[in-house]
């Protein structure tokens, strides 16, 4: 018989919501579904136009940034678009993130359930959004196959450095992306947490997101831009990217996916952010878990 | 063993738009609980010091004017408001049926809004399915199940919500008004089922201004007045105490004898 005891924060009630939580897949599951299915309803390829405009803005920016950069388009093309695939799926984490308890008002209200669930609703429907922009990744992969196996490839055509190609390794994006997922599900109840008290946060984010994706190495190649400033002394370009923690998350799911240099410091750092921001999010669970029904 | 225990539990809210100053002054006669000033954000002390237990076969009436901390306190036996201060245990497996616009999404059909139902309730996805066939010829809705949620009626969402909660053998349901907007031959019916849940193995809580219902489902009566029990007895008792007269005075033997009361 469930027992539900209200009294005092504990780690253990905290982890005990995270627990239950996961265990409610079910129900996260089909809300997420239902968030795709609603939001395609009545639309004559639905959850397609996931793909398509992922497509149109793939295929348009990177024609476009390869005639700035002067860059190799057969290379240049599918880094652009699993960098944009990436970056949408964290984009996503941190503002729809920041929203999730806002979004579930309703249902926090008038339903008991562990507030993990609705994070859980919030990763898993950008999941299933990124499952559905890996089309344009399969089909990008299938045109510039060639480009992309070939050893000692460029991403930029002056200044560039070779990249080793496809190969074995492209399997590390499985646990590449479970790693930025389970990242995500910190970021969502974190973020969460914050923006249901303050309602200000949300639209910091959002602004920060707009100059972070311009930081970040999405539409730009790193080497292009490290190598031409290095030779007047552009270390602290390095050092600014490097600074950048989405760079380091974007780097462990592209690299593999496209075949360039991969490094294990970018896991290192990763890894570093799921400890300390998972610990962040146990103390926020434990101390306020109980507030979001009050504060939604 | 279904009970809840509550003690000494209050639930103060925070209002963190509301403009200090002008929330300072303001004291509220009959109407919504008490307004602390103390605090640099203003607080709504929905409930306060509220001391129950309650125990399996209870069937529970709470009545109190509006804004008296009725919905507050079953969402706070629902566990959904954990008490600012103080101690609430619940054993047993809750369904609560509050406001019925929300929790329900109008754009997908009554059979999905089913299924979420149930899921959030604890139950699989299997158990719901085999429960779907129930749910539809208890509430009489047949092909409308299949029909976005938006095209129902007030009391046909009532009639879903209240086949969810009953098809899944809860052993505490908490209803919030606003299901009195079913028809009589239908809520004769929902009227059986609810009691015969109770009495399966269970306590029911009821939040309403209808005498007839309250009347028909609960033997117990709790009456809420500004965020505190004011008054904790059976139904006949505290009905009286809160209307100024006895509502059972003019009714006929049989009628009493139905509603289980005895002169």
């Amino acid at each position: 018989m469930p027992v539900v005891a209200h009294a005092g924060r504990t780690f253990k009630r905290a982890i005990d919501d995270l627990r239950r939580g996961f265990h409610h897949r079910e129900l996260w599951g089909h809300l997420g579904w239902q968030d795709i299915k609603q939001r395609y309803r009545r639309s004559v390829i639905g959850p397609l136009w996931i793909t398509l405009s992922m497509a149109v803005t793939a295929a348009g920016l990177g024609l476009l940034y390869s005639q700035l950069f002067a860059t190799p388009i057969g290379t240049f093309l599918p880094y652009l678009t699993v960098g944009f695939i990436v970056w949408n799926f964290m984009l996503g984490c941190m503002t729809e993130g920041a929203e999730t308890f806002i979004a579930n008002e309703g249902l926090i209200k008038h339903l008991p359930a562990p507030l993990t669930v609705y994070a859980l609703r919030t990763v898993w429907r950008l999941t299933l959004m990124f499952a559905h922009n890996l089309l344009v990744y399969a089909v990008v992969l299938a045109i510039f196959f060639q480009d992309l196996a070939k050893d000692g490839y460029l991403l930029s055509t002056t200044n560039g450095l070779p990249q080793p190609g496809l190969d074995w390794t492209i399997v590390l994006a499985i646990p590449a992306f479970a790693l930025i997922a389970l990242n995500g599900t910190w970021v969502a109840l974190l973020f969460g947490i914050i923006s249901t008290r303050y309602r200000d946060i949300p639209q910091v984010i959002s602004a920060l997101t707009q100059l972070l994706f311009f930081m970040t190495p999405i539409v730009w190649p790193v080497d292009a831009l490290t190598k031409r400033l290095s030779q007047d002394g552009g270390d602290w370009v390095k050092l600014l990217i490097e600074l950048n923690p989405l760079y380091h998350f974007i780097e462990i799911l592209r690299a593999p996916l496209i075949g360039s240099t991969q490094s294990w410091h970018h896991w290192a750092v990763v890894g570093g952010f799921t400890i300390i921001g998972w610990a962040l999010a146990l103390v926020a669970m434990r101390n306020y878990r109980s507030r979001i029904s009050y504060w939604v | 063993m279904v009970s809840i225990e509550v003690q000494n539990a209050s639930v103060d809210f925070p209002i963190f738009d509301a403009k200090t100053r002008s929330l300072k002054k303001a004291v509220l006669g009959k109407v919504g609980g008490k307004i602390g000033t103390e605090a640099r954000v203003p607080i709504i002390e929905a409930l306060h010091d509220i001391t129950l237990s309650l125990k399996e076969g209870d069937r529970v009436a709470l009545v109190g004017h509006n804004g008296a901390g009725k919905s507050t306190l079953l969402r706070l036996l629902s566990g959904i408001y954990e008490p600012t201060r103080g101690i609430t245990e619940i054993s047993g497996k809750i369904a609560p049926v509050f406001d019925l616009a929300v929790g329900m999404d109008p754009e997908i059909s009554g059979l999905e809004n089913i299924m979420i139902r149930g899921l959030f309730l604890g139950m699989s996805r299997k158990e719901m399915e085999a429960r779907v066939e129930d749910i539809s010829q208890f509430t009489e809705l047949g092909d409308y199940l299949h029909l976005p949620l938006r095209t129902y009626s007030t009391g046909m969402r009532v009639r879903l919500a209240l086949g969810v909660v009953t098809s899944i053998d809860p052993e505490i349901l908490l209803l919030d008004e606003g299901i009195g907007a079913v028809d009589a031959a239908f809520m004769a019916k929902a009227r059986d089922r609810l009691v015969d849940l109770v009495r399966r193995s269970g306590m029911l809580v009821f939040a309403s201004h209808s005498d007839d219902l309250l009347f028909e489902l609960c033997n117990t009566a709790i009456w809420m007045d500004e965020g505190r029990v004011k008054m904790h007895g059976s139904l006949r008792e505290v009905l009286t105490a809160y209307k100024g007269r006895d509502p059972f005075e003019h009714m006929s033997p049989e009628t009493l004898e139905r509603l289980g009361e005895t002169l």
